[in-house]
């Protein structure tokens, strides 16, 4: 009915007005700079369940690998932090100075051709989205166009994390392997280690989730978000009403892994360092988690899902550090099992209910309100 | 071969085997414009697979297709699909989790890309076409009902509905009145007869009272092959068709 189509709109509607007052108001005025900082990296996460709502939740598209993406963000902005932290003058010590130092101690003299781009924030600033995008592109116009889906496509984008997390590794020189890329200093002269810069870090990265959260939206509400839950639900009448199925996945899928990356290049903002430990395969699937406890058809639900996660992670791994891959784990089925539309799915269906039958208790008069069922 | 430019769709020495078994086997068919034509045949006649073959599910093993006069056998799905075939499924298949009018709006022909659908504006012409259609299928009044909770004829009268908004020009229903009721039955009757004006419509069905009251034209397909053409008469006329078919 119309009036619950109302309902379930102006739920989204607080739902976002009241992230917004946690994120930017609550969370800056009760937190220390150090906790604050933590939650921005929390928030970065999130950026990357944004994108899973988008593709798994509605789509229907599984990806165990996101943290690709995430991770060629982050490495992006990383990659300029770098160059500009390693000036001739920083780096006089090394054999050759002006390259990273991680290049100078694996015998590299001379900045590798894909680096040096990299001088320019603009180049940066759009590669961070491109970069990501193109291999989405690549990835998904491949599979989709053949029609590989489900668990195929899983099992894919996982491989491709591992194979990522590799290459990583192993081509020390021009990644600065296991280690990452570290010690980042500056952003146009602008010192990124202080407080008072990784606060405003943090309100940049909570204007940043907002923003991506309202273009979240409009997707979904425009006719290609119906078209999204229509391939969801049946893949092949979709084809038969004349539309190209495999597009749509490719373009959910490129915004999705664009999501992502701006949450990696906020991570690497906001953490002061990119490492292959958040592209593999388990950081991948924990943010699948972070996006399935919050509620994987709704945006707000799985920023909430990976604020929470994180937290909890933090404070239990803080007293109990060998318990909690357990305690997550255990979440996991949990959602699984009790409730598959994650916290927002159970705030929708059972808490709201219920505040709609104590009120009209209250009221004194019930009205049925249960839909008429189905001849 | 023949090349009359008079037909809209013509399968020529169509042949489609699937490890060796031949599930169509060098049929020829011709559906004229404006023209009703039944497919009736037993279990595993090939039925659903002829429709399977001219709507791109299924590709050919050999033959040819032609759509008013075009090759069509080597086009994508939604391809087809644009050219003016619609096909309806055996079990109902519309978009359960949205409501009637978005499953007709969705099938209304046009922001088709990824992009025309993103910035899709749902105009008052397309509210009014969805309506007319909605109008048609008996389900006007419940355009915000989720398709789930729809009944089963409501379901197939929806398909129908989703076919009808893209206006095409040759329409497939594979049994269009499987389980429904003796009054939705004549309800899709009518419905049928109104429809088939301006296009041609080829129907798979078994339920024979419910051909007889909409036939023109029937095709007896059996092993993969036409076994008789013709009018109602001369199917009940012909031994063969009483042997494998009519007789039980």
């Amino acid at each position: 009915m119309s009036n619950s189509l109302f309902g379930k709109r102006s739920y989204d509607v607080i739902a976002f007005v009241l992230l917004a007052v946690l994120i930017l108001v609550v969370l800056p005025l009760t937190l220390d700079a150090f906790r604050l900082n933590l939650f921005g990296k929390y928030l970065t996460y999130s950026f990357v369940a944004l994108g899973l709502v988008l593709c798994w939740g509605y789509t229907g598209i599984l990806s165990l690998g996101q943290g690709v993406f995430f991770g060629l963000g982050g490495y992006c902005m990383a990659m300029f932090l770098k160059l500009e932290a390693s000036s001739v003058a920083n780096t006089k010590i090394q054999s050759t100075p002006g390259i990273p130092d991680f290049m100078d101690w694996n015998q590299i003299t001379e900045l590798p051709f894909f680096w040096r781009p990299f001088h320019s924030l603009t180049f940066t600033l759009a590669a961070i989205i491109l970069v990501p995008c193109i291999m989405a592109f690549v990835l998904s116009f491949a599979m989709f166009k053949r029609r590989v889906g489900g668990v195929y496509f899983a099992i894919i984008t996982q491989a491709l994390s591992a194979v990522m997390t590799i290459l990583i590794i192993g081509q020390q020189g021009y990644t600065g392997g296991v280690n990452g890329i570290t010690d980042l200093r500056t952003l146009l002269g602008w010192d990124i280690r202080p407080d008072h810069s990784k606060v405003i870090l943090y309100f940049v990265c909570c204007v940043l989730l907002l923003g991506c959260i309202l273009l979240g939206r409009f997707v979904l509400t425009s006719k290609l978000g119906r078209i999204l839950v229509a391939i969801r639900d049946k893949e092949d009448r979709v084809r038969f009403s004349g539309y190209d199925v495999a597009n749509f996945k490719v373009f959910i899928f490129c915004v999705a892994s664009a999501f992502a990356a701006i949450g990696g290049a906020m991570f690497t903002l906001q953490v002061g360092f990119m490492s292959p430990s958040f592209v593999g395969i388990v950081p991948s699937i924990e943010m699948v988690i972070f996006c399935a406890v919050g509620g994987r058809q709704s945006l707000v639900g799985a920023v909430a899902g990976a604020l929470l996660i994180n937290y909890g992670k933090t404070v239990f791994s803080e007293s109990f550090p060998e318990l909690w891959l357990f305690a997550m784990g255990g979440l996991f089925i949990a959602v699984v099992l009790a409730f598959p539309r994650g916290l927002a799915g159970l705030m929708t269906d059972q808490v709201m209910p219920w505040v709609t039958r104590m009120r009209n208790g209250k009221g004194g008069a019930t009205p049925s309100i249960s839909p008429s069922p189905a001849e | 071969m023949a090349n009359n430019t008079d037909f809209l769709l013509a399968l020529e020495g169509v042949t489609v085997s699937f490890d060796g078994f031949k599930a169509v086997n060098d049929l020829n068919l011709y559906i004229d414009k404006g023209e009703l034509r039944v497919i009736i045949g037993p279990n595993g006649a090939g039925k659903t697979t002829v429709l399977d073959l001219i709507c791109g599910r299924t590709r050919l093993s050999s033959g040819s297709i032609k759509f008013k006069d075009e090759e069509i056998s080597n086009l994508k799905e939604q391809q087809i699909v644009r050219r003016g075939i619609g096909r309806k499924f055996q079990t109902p298949s519309i978009y359960d989790d949205l409501t009637v009018f978005e499953n007709l709006e969705l099938s209304f022909p046009r922001g088709r890309e990824v992009f025309g659908a993103l910035f899709w504006n749902r105009t008052t012409e397309i509210i009014e076409r969805v309506r007319e259609i909605a109008e048609m299928i008996y389900l006007s009044d419940q355009l915000d009902r989720s398709a789930e909770t729809l009944s089963h004829g409501q379901k197939q009268w929806l398909e129908i509905g989703m076919l009808l908004i893209q206006d095409p020009e040759l329409l497939m229903l594979d049994e269009p009145v499987a389980g429904m009721s003796v009054s939705e039955r004549t309800k899709t009757a009518a419905l049928l007869n109104t429809i088939i004006k301006n296009r041609s419509v080829v129907v798979i069905e078994h339920d024979m009272k419910f051909v007889e009251s909409i036939a023109h034209r029937v095709t007896v397909l059996h092993q993969g092959k036409v076994l008789c053409e013709g009018d109602m008469e001369k199917i009940h006329a012909d031994p063969r068709v009483k042997e494998v078919y009519l007789g039980h």
